[in-house]
């Protein structure tokens, strides 16, 4: 041994911090299925370490265990160098483990203070409490008001309050899944600034996502899983989006992007002043105009709740206009047919919801083909079912779009979010709709399937169909439409040609601003 | 000390077959404590009410007899609960149309088979009237949903008493037998007006066919017609329902008519069959111990013809031990009840696991 190499030895654990929490060998089954295979992981105290991985990657579960929902099968849990067992979030809490989860847990009739009430021990009042805010807010630059009901707050701004819940706990580690998924650009852009000042007061910081350009310029370490083991760990600003998304899957991807033009085919849908009036929890679409040519993609942005809902259920005929000519596919007035006289007029529908929606969970694969495919009636012979052309239909759709099960005619309950998503989507590709209006195509599928979807609604734009996609993810929406327009409150702005559109723009359109005036068309 | 409920990850297939049986066989050993709390013995009971009936050919047709209208409003009340639709009036879509079919056979009371008309077509139309008038009645509830959502429990339950009171009624007022000692009953139908009996001196009549064709036509529609799925899909995944253009509010009529023209069909079956005539009670609650039976049969057709049987021998041995044992009529219903307790219970039990902590919560 040379001096050289002792003295490097000597100063490596002289400066090398105690993480703040180091885990070892952690695997977590459930049954046969190894949701977490031997997981090493270390969290440093000022940074904010990315946890990358597909849908089913073992992602949730890792973090479930750090934070006491879920109990290791083995393995060991240290917290600043100490061995620590967790069986509790609270225990995890007191610990100085704080979570925001990617789907909020708060009242909507209360009051940001009040909600916030309920996470603090019960001694602490509430004009306590509201000071305690006010003072969060100004340290970490959130804007809250502490006597707002949560029901009228935005996404971003409930995500605040889930922050500044955890920051009044004073966490030494902040976990957060997938934080960016509801956010406006704008939104996101003050997170992040939240994000670096509690890294450099020396917070540590878990981020999950799967948008790498995120992850690129936020973290400073990134640790990817892939099928419940730890496949890489790197500095994700020396890699790029493409190298990252590789590991991630485990081949090379391909970019999937629109290239066609778009073309001056006929118009196939057109909407013409569409007024829906309020439902009981939704809210009114206001004069709303649209047309989509053959082989044009059409993107709806929009953030969640601004009447994404109400526009698909009135173009799918869930809800029947009042007017027969405010939707008219290829010249037919639709208002008043319901979803099976449209889709027989050769359109597709796909919902947002794919369980319980696009989709009985409780049903077979086979039995799920029926839900939009008796319209056409070839399943159907003489009133009875024809069980074995469903089954074909489905073993169809199984095996072109890849949807994975081990079984041959699974329930549809069974499968992952994306093969589930493969599936509804193949099921009405396989249709050749001339229209397909299709609803956040992507919501939680993994990488490789997405490039699949992906791929399959450009081949079906390419081959003639006009396709609306409602989308909340603006990376798919600049990948895949020719022309954007942006749902807010319930309007629908212009739409824009791709290329005349910016990020910040749409961010702007989707809170209810305009963006330069030269862009519109 | 708390209770923990939670789903269970996995449930075997055969556990779901089990479930009912054990549901049974609990139910007869509370029964059997019911039993041994009035002071008699249990062993006993259960050889009355459950063994001897089942050696006794003349008992077995009382069976078949007893357990068809069960059979058929079961069959009939499966289509609306598999649609997540709580009709639980059945009993007075029984009543009234057996009333209301019965009304024909007076009608036509002492009409000569010589006559222009002759009387082949008596019988038909009585079955007919009988069936559309259940139906009819149990639109009532229907419509009050689709158009006002007014729960359909409570009006199919409430129209129930509306249903015996006005057979009661009309039994003691206009169609009471002119020369019947004043006993409110009607006159006996003509045998043109009552179904023939399917053996020379049995028990069993043209009812217990209809009962067996029921299982078998609602076995194809439920398992293999689109409308059958579209039944099915509507329960289960509503939402997806409406993606499948399958419309809510028309399957709640079209399930209100099947299930009121089946317990209709069954109370004019029963009249003619059974009674020979209008009397103020026609059923000793075939209606709602058809709810026992469509959920003890798991809302499957030929389970429900096993489960009709079942409960059809309640009644058979009650009457038995009523006769034998001295025990109070009313213990059939308490042990019938005990089954749907059992069956609900066990239906929830194979889906959940139930832990009890002791200790303070953590």
């Amino acid at each position: 041994m040379t001096d050289t190499e002792l003295t490097l030895n000597v100063d490596y654990t002289a400066r090398a911090p105690v993480a703040r929490v180091s885990l070892r060998g952690i695997t977590k089954s459930f049954g046969d299925f190894l949701a977490n295979d031997h997981i090493d992981l270390d969290l440093m105290d000022g940074e904010i370490h990315a946890l990358l991985g597909e849908n089913g990657a073992g992602k949730s579960t890792l973090v479930k265990i750090i934070y006491g929902l879920v109990e290791a099968s083995a393995g060991s849990f240290c917290w600043l160098g100490e061995k620590t067992h967790l069986s509790s979030p609270q225990q995890a809490r007191e610990l100085g483990i704080g979570m925001v989860f990617q789907h909020f847990s708060l009242f909507d009739a209360l009051s940001v203070a009040e909600n916030i009430a309920l996470a603090l021990p019960e001694s602490i009042g509430l004009d306590q409490i509201a000071s305690l805010i006010q003072d969060v807010a100004q340290r970490y630059q959130i804007a809250l008001e502490p006597d707002r009901p949560v029901w009228t707050m935005s996404a971003g701004e409930r995500q605040r309050i889930e922050i500044a819940r955890c920051l009044l706990q004073d966490p030494k580690l902040l976990i957060l899944d997938e934080p960016t998924s509801v956010l406006t650009p704008q939104e996101a852009e003050n997170l992040f600034e939240t994000l670096l000042r509690l890294k450099q007061e020396g917070r540590a910081i878990l981020y999950i996502s799967h948008k790498l350009d995120e992850v690129q310029r936020l973290c400073d370490r990134a640790t990817i899983m892939r099928q419940g083991r730890v496949v890489a760990q790197c500095n994700p600003k020396q890699e790029n989006a493409r190298s990252l998304a590789a590991l991630m899957v485990g081949s090379q991807v391909e970019d999937i992007k629109s290239t066609a033009p778009s073309s001056n085919g006929q118009v196939r849908l057109r909407i013409d002043h569409l007024h829906m009036p309020k439902t009981e929890h939704g809210l009114a679409l206001q004069d709303i105009s649209l047309s989509v040519r053959a082989g044009e993609i059409l993107g709806i942005a929009g953030i969640a709740g601004n009447g994404q809902a109400e526009l698909i259920a009135a173009l799918s005929g869930e809800t029947k206009t009042s007017q027969a000519d405010s939707i008219m596919i290829d010249d037919v007035p639709v208002g008043r047919l319901d979803i099976t006289e449209r889709r027989r007029l050769s359109a597709a529908f796909v919902p947002e919801e794919r369980n319980g929606h696009a989709a009985a969970p409780e049903f077979l694969l086979s039995e799920n083909a029926i839900l939009s495919g008796h319209a056409d009636g070839g399943l159907t012979r003489w009133m009875l079912l024809d069980f074995a052309g469903a089954r074909r239909l489905a073993r169809k759709v199984m095996a072109r779009f890849d949807v994975r099960s081990a079984a041959k005619d699974p329930l549809a309950g069974s499968l992952s979010g994306g093969n589930l998503q493969k599936f509804v989507l193949g099921r009405e590709i396989l249709r050749k709709p001339n229209l397909l209006i299709i609803m956040q195509p992507t919501w939680g599928v993994d990488a490789a399937a997405s490039m699949e979807i992906r791929k399959a609604l450009l081949d079906l734009a390419r081959d003639g169909a006009s396709l609306v996609l409602i989308s909340q993810d603006l990376d798919e929406l600049f990948d895949l439409a020719d022309r954007i327009a942006v749902l807010h409150a319930g309007h629908l702005s212009a739409a824009y040609q791709r290329s005349e559109l910016s990020r910040d723009d749409v961010g702007l359109l989707m809170v209810g601003l305009k963006p330069g005036d030269h862009h519109a068309t | 000390m708390r209770l923990e409920v939670s789903e269970r990850q996995t449930h075997s297939a055969m556990l779901d077959i089990l479930a009912p049986l054990l549901a049974v066989g609990l139910a007869m050993i509370l029964g059997g404590l019911m039993v041994l709390a009035l002071g008699k013995s249990p062993m006993q009971a259960l050889m009355v009410y459950f063994i001897e009936p089942l050696s006794d050919p003349w008992a077995l047709q009382e069976m078949a007899v007893k357990a068809s209208p069960l059979v058929m409003i079961a069959i009939g009340l499966a289509f609306c609960y598999r649609a997540n639709l709580w009709n639980i009036g059945a009993e007075g879509q029984f009543i009234l149309g057996g009333a209301m079919g019965g009304w024909i056979a007076l009608l036509t009371h002492g009409m000569d088979a010589q006559s222009p008309f002759g009387t082949f077509w008596i019988l038909p139309a009585m079955l007919m009237t009988g069936a559309i008038a259940g139906a009819l009645y149990a639109m009532i509830p229907a419509l009050l949903r689709v158009m006002l959502g007014v729960s359909e429990i409570l009006t199919s339950l409430m129209l129930v008493y509306i249903a015996q009171l006005f057979l009661d009624y009309m039994v003691r007022g206009p169609w009471r037998d002119p020369k019947g000692f004043n006993f409110p009953v009607t006159v006996n139908f003509d045998p043109a007006a009552t179904l023939p009996l399917l053996m020379h001196n049995g028990r069993l009549h043209l009812g217990v066919l209809f009962a067996l064709l029921a299982a078998l036509i609602a076995s194809l529609i439920m398992h293999r017609s689109l409308f059958g799925f579209e039944v099915r899909l509507v329960g289960i995944a509503p939402r997806a329902a409406r993606f499948a253009g399958f419309s809510e509010d028309r399957l709640t009529l079209i399930v209100f008519a099947i299930s009121g023209a089946l317990a209709g069909l069954a109370g004019i079956s029963e009249v003619a069959g059974q009674i020979g005539q209008l009397q103020p009670v026609i059923s000793p609650g075939y209606g709602f111990t058809a709810i026992i039976v469509a959920f003890l049969g798991r809302l499957s057709p030929f389970g429900m013809v096993l489960a009709g049987l079942m409960m059809a021998l309640t009644y058979v041995g009650g009457e038995a031990a009523q006769v034998s044992m001295k025990l109070p009529s009313f213990l059939v219903s308490a042990f019938q009840g005990l089954v749907l307790m059992c069956v609900l219970a066990a239906d929830r039990l194979i889906r959940l696991r139930v832990r009890l902590h002791w200790g303070p919560r953590p």
